[in-house]
């Protein structure tokens, strides 16, 4: 690595002090150099500066240098940096976070990342697709989908669907098997179909702190126009968006994780699951289900729940569950990622289910199934290797 | 070095398209509008040129749905002077008309040179550059991709079919039409263009009287007919291998 001359130390402070802000900012300066952190990212190996080193150069008034690297761009925000930080330093909400908006505001942004931000400003979606179209996954399908503003104007229940989980043809299968569900429950229930944008939550951990905070007021303006008890998601990025970056706005909705909600409903939903599901299932903890918002058993006791199941535990599994390399804008940096480190963490993940035994992989994200079956085709010893979302399996108990 | 970026907006593909009543066009409440991409990259040419010297970027567009976004995002980019001009537009306005108010208007800025997108996926009649060169008495190079600007001239690389590269040295003003820009268009995050929108100001100017004077006169227009021929051949591997050779072999491939 060539290493440049210090040139704005001014620089180095004004960020060092912006990372300084509740909650927590201040401990960064408790910082051990212990580098666990280091060691611990699943990319780490392939960063000029990884967190611990990010620290030390802010430290020696150098991290102008850290911005001359790729370094940013390996990060999935996946919260195991700051899971075992011993001095509890926000790694993932602040530096790397910050690190990235430093980048984007100098015009450092891979082209890849740049498409996916100018897709949400512009369509309200990630994938680029038409706004109109968010609600066509309910087309031609059974279960009955109520939209907000067409259908009723209250429910107890607003779903709130996502980008993946509207437009991806992979995902959309996990919508349509919680509108199965949410109709065997008999829920009352609605989603803002063409309303609805983008939560842009991993777009502001991919550091476009500008566009979170312009989708997060769309949202809330649309959802500010209907009456309902709480938010349910099938999406760990948007719980996280609704629970703990929104409020940051002055956004408060009560929400919570399909799995959650899921769960109480458990003695209900019991009689229903008549299919056995047999084979070995493994449960992919989800970072933002996991590891940033601290669920690990309303999932592994939905797939107990279904006959047939016997759940094995991945060698990486609750508080160390490996990221599926889709956060923090890692689902638009896979030809970036790629290209640095000729792997993907999805595919380490297939060889820990494989060691297992698992014939199933069930996650509890609608960025997995894509990302796992492409993992899966390049994996000889996982062909045959199903992944289905717990409410995937759950429906499919059902039939 | 006075630079000028004619812009335009066309219906962004992305939307279905509807066509009204007429059969003669698309739905105007149906169409969302975008920025032509091309246009898009003339706007960072003349970003980048400003970047290696130009004094001056000065946008300029038909006053229409969208277009004040579009003006700060060039102005966040680095644009100096954005420019609407006022008037009966609608989203599917001649090419030969744009051009004529474009001309018009144009020549008060006294450019050194204009940089517009070679062309837009909506042009019926011609692409915008040559007729604005035509208007203006200037000469005129499309498919553009990458400009030097030495001492009274420009040279200029012009992309030809099976990749055929001219570098030409054109004599100032002139119109340049825009194949790609040197570097691809830079992101601006929102925060600046939030920013940019509370300190730059878009003056409006009224646009002459739209004459369509040359202009083709759509009769009809159809979406592309659609037919089923896919064919998905059921069965195991080697019965669907089976028939594959079958129908290579009836249509003569094998």
């Amino acid at each position: 690595m060539i290493v440049s001359p210090v040139t704005n130390p001014a620089f180095n402070d004004a960020f060092y002090a912006s990372l300084q802000t509740p909650p927590n900012g201040e401990r960064i300066r408790t910082c051990l150099q212990c580098g666990m952190c280091s060691g611990i990212c699943p990319y780490g190996y392939l960063m000029d500066f990884p967190p611990g080193r990010m620290i030390a150069a802010l430290r020696s008034e150098i991290f102008d240098r850290v911005l001359k690297t790729d370094t940013v761009w390996m990060c999935v925000s996946c919260y195991a940096c700051t899971e075992v930080c011993p001095s509890g330093i926000p790694l993932t909400e602040k530096l790397m976070t910050r690190a990235k908006e430093e980048m984007i505001l100098a015009g450092q942004i891979p082209a890849e990342l740049q498409l996916a931000f100018e897709n949400s400003q512009r369509y309200g979606n990630v994938l680029g697709q038409s706004p109109r179209k968010r609600a066509d996954w309910i087309k031609g399908i059974q279960a009955h989908v109520p939209i907000f503003g067409k259908d009723k104007k209250a429910a107890e229940v607003l779903w709130y669907v996502g980008d993946y989980a509207s437009y991806h043809p992979r995902s959309q299968m996990i919508s349509r098997a919680l509108a199965r569900l949410l109709n065997a429950l008999g829920v009352d229930f609605a989603i803002l179909g063409p309303e609805e944008s983008s939560d842009g939550d991993s777009q502001r951990l991919a550091g476009e702190r500008g566009l979170f905070e312009m989708l997060a007021h769309k949202n809330a303006q649309a959802l500010r126009k209907y009456k309902f008890k709480e938010i349910i998601t099938t999406d760990p990025h948007a719980f996280n968006a609704f629970k703990n970056a929104y409020p940051t706005l002055g956004i408060t909705f009560p929400v919570r994780h399909a799995t959650q909600f899921l769960a109480e409903r458990l003695e209900q939903l019991k009689p229903l699951l008549k299919n056995p599901v047999n084979g070995k299932v493994t449960f992919h903890d989800p970072c933002y289900l996991g590891r940033a918002n601290n669920i690990y058993d309303e999932p592994r006791a939905l797939l107990q729940a279904i006959p047939g199941v016997e759940l094995v535990e991945m060698s990486h599994s609750g508080k160390t569950s490996l990221c599926c390399g889709g956060g923090g804008g890692g689902m638009w940096l896979d030809g970036f990622q790629w290209e640095r480190a000729r792997t993907r963490t999805s595919e380490w993940r297939i060889h820990e289910a494989v060691a297992v035994g698992a014939t199933t992989l069930a996650v509890a994200c609608p960025y997995e199934p894509p990302r796992f079956e492409d993992a899966i085709k390049t994996i000889r010893q996982a062909s045959g290797m199903e992944v289905r979302d717990v409410v995937e399996l759950l429906a499919e108990s059902m039939e | 070095m006075n630079l000028v970026v004619p812009i335009k907006m066309v219906p962004d593909l992305v939307e279905e398209l509807v066509i009204d009543a007429s059969g003669a066009r698309l739905d105007p409440d149906t169409v969302r509008l975008k920025l032509n991409e091309l246009d898009e990259h003339a706007i960072e040419q003349a970003i980048l040129l400003k970047e290696k010297g130009a004094s001056q970027v000065v946008v300029v567009a038909p006053d229409i749905e969208g277009i004040d976004e579009v003006l700060f995002t060039a102005a966040a980019k680095g644009a100096d002077r954005l420019i609407k001009l006022t008037g009966r537009w609608s989203y599917d306005v001649s090419n030969r008309a744009l051009a004529r108010v474009l001309a018009n208007f144009i020549k008060t800025l006294r450019p050194e040179l204009i940089l517009t997108g070679v062309q837009a996926h909506n042009d019926l009649d011609g692409a915008v550059g040559p007729a604005l060169a035509e208007h203006l008495g200037m000469a005129y190079v499309g498919y553009v991709s990458g400009v030097l600007i030495t001492d009274g001239s420009a040279r200029v690389r012009k992309e030809f079919p099976g990749g055929l590269i001219a570098e030409m040295r054109v004599q100032l003003p002139a119109v340049l039409g825009i194949q790609a820009a040197e570097k691809p268009p830079r992101y601006v995050p929102i925060s600046k263009i939030r920013a940019t929108m509370k300190t730059a100001t878009i003056e409006t100017f009224p646009a002459a009287e739209l004459e369509t004077i040359g202009a083709p006169v759509n009769v009809r227009l159809s979406p592309p007919e659609t037919r089923e021929r896919a064919l998905m051949i059921e069965g195991d591997v080697n019965a669907v291998a089976a028939r594959l050779v079958e129908i290579f072999k009836e249509h003569g491939v094998l």
